[in-house]
């Protein structure tokens, strides 16, 4: 990232936020693989390790009223969104305190008050539902805007073109990300599909692109504004190709042995932390002191968000059979449900 | 197929009278509004929203591409930032292209994390038209067996509108099977006040004491047809139109099976793992002791819907089916 840039165009608070954010995601998902390890967190476990700065650098460009439909390596932008490590913890154990009361586990949650659309484990399901989000911004004439995005096998599905062509046709306010972490679980890039580079598939749909260092916490934000900017102004969606590497197995269960050791050790040192810290030290925003300070707090934030969520009750059976059907319609977002006429 | 048709002018067709429910809901409601595809200038393959385009403009008669899956999604989260889309398939056969959508997204999107997708995906369902394999299907049973769908199928003009709007208001993600071969061949005089049918809520169209059909769409003219034919027999039919597939009134399915002793489950789908598997399961749990002889199903092979008229002739359940199986039965 060049540094006049960066000086120009982000604000040293925004700056040194998102950097706690980069933290508070690594502390939280370092603890949550720790207690998976320890059998404490069943099923999948699904994290951003080495790719923190995509989530943290796009949520963090945008506007409160706006909403994310995420994928599941997206934690900071949940964190960002207001879920709290304790609420976050709670999804992870099951616990009733959980955004999904146990219904649902792991990255598998949506708040709508808190402008977040729920992820499902069908890659790229989101984005067509993210579409219809920014069509009915667009239909009711608001500013606001659509953050969505899925991984580099995730673009190989159906859906994802459906949405990218969807779209670029309506000219809607969307920003669509490819999270290209170079493996669809084992599979690598090269079996996934037969370019080099994601951000041409936008090309086919009259969709501009833009390929991001997405371990650059300042660069995915800068990126992330600009295509912001053109969706709110009515210019249409922009796809967003964030470059990075997948640091952990697909899940936590999984060593990931198929990919190659010096491949790891390449990108470990372009972690997003120690960018983000070169970057505010070459900026004089921050020293090892700050950086320090900032990890324990992280600790301490992930540390209390488990008590919580430990002392949290686990929900009785019997609630499985709770919520199949809504006896009333989606609340929370501005211009949702009102009282309807003649029900 | 047969059926008695009625030709009463300033009647309406069950086609025309779901025209006039959505017409009515977007007047009603500015945040009803219509996606699907051809539905704009052309009208819709069926003609359904023939004029609407001029009347309501192309951001709530929205034409979109050719991707099921992609529109129905849309749908979903138009639904959830507060607006009520209702998608037309061109044909109920194409739902299969929106399968994951429905049935991952809009039917667990509440139960997982407490997000309302109130839309209508309309299905126009059905054989008796020459469709062939893929434009006859009754795909109800795929998504009678998806927590989190609520599956409407009207028989008649009055159900077809009324269940409609029911659909539109409910803050759930509802099927809409409105039957092809039923859209003008049928008509009726409708109240001029605005109406509902409740969802969930089945409706005895023939009274009768000796043995009851229970079943929805366009078999309910058939069970119809069958009891008249009955009458000379002395075999008096009880035709229960179920309306709602899910949730199933089962109260009304439990007391007409009470009161006649005798049914038979009677619909086109197919037979192996249907709908009438269900309901003839809930009577051999419930309805046992009430019983006096065996439940009967009619319904079609299972073999995907044949082009050809023999074929489509022989694959359609017919009058005579029930005629047969309400005599083996009153035997008992």
């Amino acid at each position: 990232m060049d540094l006049a840039d960066v000086n120009s165009e982000i604000k040293r608070a925004d700056l040194l936020h998102m950097y706690s954010y980069l933290r508070l995601t690594r502390a939280l998902e370092d603890r949550i693989t720790a207690l998976y390890r320890q059998g404490r967190i069943v099923g999948g476990c699904y994290t951003s390790h080495g790719m923190e700065a995509i989530a943290v650098g796009y949520a963090s460009a945008l506007e409160r009223d706006d909403v994310i439909a995420p994928f599941h390596r997206d934690m900071g932008a949940f964190l960002i969104r207001g879920i709290t490590p304790g609420e976050i913890l709670a999804q992870y154990l099951g616990k009733r305190t959980g955004p999904t009361k146990g219904k649902d586990g792991n990255v598998h949650m949506g708040d709508l008050k808190r402008g977040i659309i729920g992820f499902v484990s069908h890659l790229a399901d989101n984005l067509p539902v993210a579409t219809g989000a920014a069509l009915a911004f667009k239909m009711r004439g608001e500013s606001r805007i659509v953050f969505t995005g899925t991984g580099d096998g995730g673009t190989s599905r159906g859906d994802f073109h459906e949405a990218m062509n969807f779209a670029a046709v309506r000219k809607l306010p969307v920003v669509i990300f490819c999270n290209n972490n170079q493996y669809a679980y084992s599979t690598p890039i090269r079996y996934q599909m037969a370019i080099s580079d994601v951000v041409d598939r936008a090309k086919a749909y009259g969709m501009p692109g833009e390929i991001v260092d997405g371990n650059d916490v300042a660069a995915v934000y800068l990126a992330s504004k600009r295509a912001i900017k053109k969706a709110r102004a009515g210019e249409g969606p922009t796809f967003l190709e964030f470059k990075t590497m997948r640091m952990h197995g697909h899940s936590e269960h999984d060593p990931a042995k198929y990919v190659p050791r010096e491949l790891l050790e390449e990108w470990k040192t372009r972690d997003p932390i120690l960018i983000a810290e070169r970057l505010l030290v070459q900026l004089g925003y921050g020293d090892e002191t700050y950086f320090h300070e900032v990890g324990e707090r992280a600790k301490k934030e992930v540390e209390a968000g488990l008590e919580f969520a430990e002392k949290s009750p686990l929900p009785e059976g019997p609630e499985a059979l709770e919520g199949v059907f809504a006896t009333e319609g989606p609340d929370g977002c501005a211009n949702a449900d009102q009282s309807r006429s003649a029900a | 197929m047969t059926m008695t048709t009625t030709q009463t002018t300033g009647e309406v067709t069950y086609l025309e009278a779901i025209s006039q429910a959505l017409d009515e809901e977007m007047m009603r409601d500015e945040r009803v509004f219509l996606m699907g595809e051809d539905i704009g200038q052309y009208g819709g393959a069926f003609r359904i929203t023939e004029g609407f385009l001029d009347k309501y403009g192309e951001w709530r008669i929205l034409d979109t591409p050719l991707a099921e899956s992609g529109f129905v999604g849309a749908a979903i989260g138009a639904a959830m930032m507060g607006l009520r889309p209702v998608v037309e398939m061109q044909f109920a056969d194409f739902i299969s292209c929106a399968f994951d959508q429905i049935t991952e997204v809009a039917a667990k999107n509440h139960y997982r994390w407490g997000a309302a997708v109130p839309m209508v995906i309309r299905a126009p369902f059905g054989g008796g038209v020459h469709g062939g394999p893929f434009h006859s299907e009754c795909p109800e049973g795929w998504f009678f067996h998806s927590p989190g769908l609520k599956l409407v199928a009207p028989s008649t003009p009055y159900d077809a509108k009324g269940l409609l709007k029911a659909a539109i208001r409910d803050p759930n993600p509802v099927i809409y099977f409105e039957h092809k071969f039923l859209y003008r061949r049928i008509k009726a005089t409708l109240p001029t006040d605005d109406f509902i049918v409740p969802i969930g809520k089945a409706d005895v169209k023939r009274p009768g004491s000796d043995i009851s059909v229970i079943t929805y769409g366009a078999m309910v003219h058939l069970a119809l047809e069958a009891a008249q034919l009955l009458t000379k027999e002395g075999i008096d039919l009880e035709v229960l139109d179920l309306r709602t597939l899910v949730p199933l009134d089962k109260e009304a399915i439990f007391a007409t099976v009470h009161k006649t002793s005798k049914a038979i489950v009677l619909h086109e789908d197919n037979k192996t793992g249907g709908i009438g598997a269900e309901i003839s399961a809930l009577l051999a749990e419930e309805c046992f002791d009430s019983l006096d002889g065996p439940i009967m199903r009619i319904a079609a092979p299972d073999t995907p819907v044949p082009f050809s008229t023999p074929l489509e002739e022989f694959f359609l359940p017919k009058t005579a089916d029930i005629v047969t199986a309400a005599r083996t039965l009153a035997a008992y």
